[in-house]
């Protein structure tokens, strides 16, 4: 009777969550890998297999090669960046203080310091996005405001109008983004390096520098590696900045897959082309994931 | 020694840097509510200027004419019914995930956690149109079963492992003294897991508040957008329509009520966002 009345309990306590997650993720994905078969045009029901005709026109789609590369240049530089300088800036924040009566503690204000890193991090993507768009307005944005204050009144870049900046622009929005939920993951790990290691470290005489590159980084790796694979993520999203603020311009040179595939979909109407970038996509996120979480691999260190 | 020698310049380096990117992460915040209280010819006459005097009516005319207060409500019922939806059900999966044995539990718990790998635009054409027929589209009802959904898998991923933590024996004990496995879960399990759930909350309502992919495919009717698609929405058309202060005030009344709940639980908003990480 017990056993009866567990399976009740097992049963009625997952049917909703079992019915909401297949009806609203699972099945949109299955769906997915069919609809990129068919020349769907949208709210018709005329959808004619067409085998894999959206995956040949895709390979020979400029655009989408295009969008691609783009995101694989992001997939670069974002962690590089993000993670170099959150890296250096939660380093300063916690062992930078010094060694004073033989104990190594953070810089003052390091409290104050996260607090404020992490600002940009919990506003919405779009709101970053609206807010980015004036700062890089070319007459009245904050930039060259600021460069004409200092008496650069020449120096006026169009920013997201200029077809070499753009991109580049774009790539500093999602930084700025980023840098400070990395420095508290980081923040984290490195307060959970025992301090004896570190007072060892400098009776040895190691430098700010070596403790550095042998000591923290080694030790926080995993938060490293967890943070590549997020940032990863991310470079191959960047739908709502390139959206909001250059919609794939100029001249595509900000396009990236998301945007490209959200314009077919629902710009052009075209289900079956959008889907099948979709499938591409999926395939490409699964093999980097794995691609990072095996080029990443170290000993584990245990402290 | 030497190390103590070196470490003054460092230091100060170090702290320049420090300040540095605090004003890096501070000054466009600043910025845009600095000028939302401007006018738009002084917005247009000089970006770095302070307002002559604090219009306020920017605000009014945001919150009314632009419909930030549609927008504002919109998102207040879609995150309040996402959030606790989330929860609930999360709990619910977790707590089966984590206490009981039985067939088919393996798999059914790998095609939760897939949930968590996938791109979500692979899925958008499908779900778009999956919303449609269930004749969801264009409701804010549509948007929390959708955004529930989403907040699924990471969610009770995170609830899985916090239940394991608990003690098993107390709500043995419970259930033995006649305590139903229904009562033994809302009076003894929810209470006892309460620092998880506060985390997983923290983090879906901050992910939630944010979402904008999602309304942005389903949802068309404006008056029905949430705040960050609306305001979206209105940069487009603001942008040439000129009232850029109107703008300014927009994102100011968006940004304000996350930084204060931020501002507020600083220390738990930092772990319930860092915490999927830190697993």
């Amino acid at each position: 009777m017990a056993s009866r009345h567990r399976s009740r309990v097992i049963v009625g306590f997952l049917a909703a969550p079992l019915l909401l997650y297949t009806v609203f993720v699972a099945s949109p994905y299955v769906q997915a890998f069919y609809i990129a078969l068919t020349d769907w045009r949208g709210l018709s029901a005329e959808a004619d297999l067409v085998g894999l005709a959206n995956f040949a026109e895709l390979s020979g789609d400029p655009v989408f090669w295009k969008a691609l590369l783009n995101n694989v240049i992001l997939l670069v530089t974002l962690p590089l960046v993000t993670i170099g300088l959150a890296l250096f800036l939660a380093f300063m924040l916690n062992a930078a203080g010094g060694p004073r009566s033989g104990e190594i503690r953070g810089v003052k204000g390091a409290g104050f310091y996260r607090v404020v890193y992490f600002f940009p991090y919990i506003l919405s993507i779009a709101i970053i996005g609206v807010l980015w768009t004036n700062i890089y307005n070319p007459i009245n944005g904050l930039l060259n405001g600021g460069l004409r204050a200092v008496g650069l009144g020449e120096v006026q870049p169009s920013w997201l109008g200029d077809e070499r900046l753009a991109f580049w622009a774009v790539l500093a929005v999602l930084v700025w983004n980023g840098v400070g939920f990395y420095v508290v993951l980081f923040t984290a790990g490195i307060k959970a390096i025992p301090a004896s290691l570190l007072e060892a470290a400098v009776l040895d005489g190691a430098s700010r520098t070596q403790i550095f590159f042998r000591i923290t980084v080694p030790l926080i790796w995993e938060n490293i590696r967890t943070a590549t694979v997020y940032l990863g993520i991310a470079a191959l999203d960047a739908f709502a900045v390139v959206q909001i603020m250059t919609a794939g311009g100029p001249n595509d040179s900000t396009q990236v897959a998301s945007f490209y595939l959200y314009q077919n979909a629902f710009s052009y109407g075209r289900f079956g082309y959008a889907s099948a970038m979709g499938v591409v996509l999926f395939a490409v996120t699964l093999a980097l994931s794995a691609f990072t979480l095996r080029a990443t691999r170290r000993e584990r260190i245990e402290f | 020694m030497a190390l103590r020698k070196s470490s003054g310049p460092t230091v100060t380096v170090a702290q320049a840097f420090l300040v540095l990117w605090a004003v890096v992460s501070t000054v466009p915040l600043l910025w845009a509510v600095v000028s939302s209280f401007k006018s738009d010819p002084e917005i247009v006459a000089d970006p770095w200027a302070l307002p002559k005097m604090l219009r306020w009516e920017n605000f009014a005319r945001a919150w009314d004419s632009a419909s930030i207060g549609t927008y504002f409500g919109n998102t207040v019922i879609v995150v309040g019914g996402g959030v606790t939806l989330t929860l609930l059900l999360s709990a619910m999966a977790a707590y089966v995930f984590a206490r009981f044995e039985f067939r088919l539990k393996g798999v059914l718990y790998y095609f939760f956690v897939a949930g968590m790998t996938f791109p979500v635009f692979m899925a958008l054409v499908p779900l778009f149109f999956v919303v449609q027929n269930l004749g969801l589209g264009d409701s804010l009802g549509g948007l929390i079963l959708v955004y529930t959904a989403y907040s699924l898998p990471f969610s009770m991923f995170f609830l899985v492992a916090f239940f394991r933590t608990l003690p098993g024996e107390i709500a043995e004990a419970a259930t033995l003294d006649g305590c139903g496995e229904i009562a033994t879960f809302f009076r003894i399990m929810l209470p006892m897991a309460r620092p998880g759930l506060i985390s997983v909350g923290i983090f879906n309502f901050i992910g939630q508040w944010n979402q904008y992919l999602i309304p942005l495919v389903l949802v068309s009717d404006d008056s029905r957008f949430v705040l960050s698609q609306g305001l979206a929405n209105l940069a487009v058309e603001q942008g040439y329509a000129g009232d850029r202060s109107g703008l300014f005030a927009g994102l100011t009344i968006a940004m304000l009520p996350i930084l204060v709940v931020y501002a507020l639980l600083q220390g738990r908003v930092q772990a319930g966002m860092t915490a999927g990480a830190l697993k």
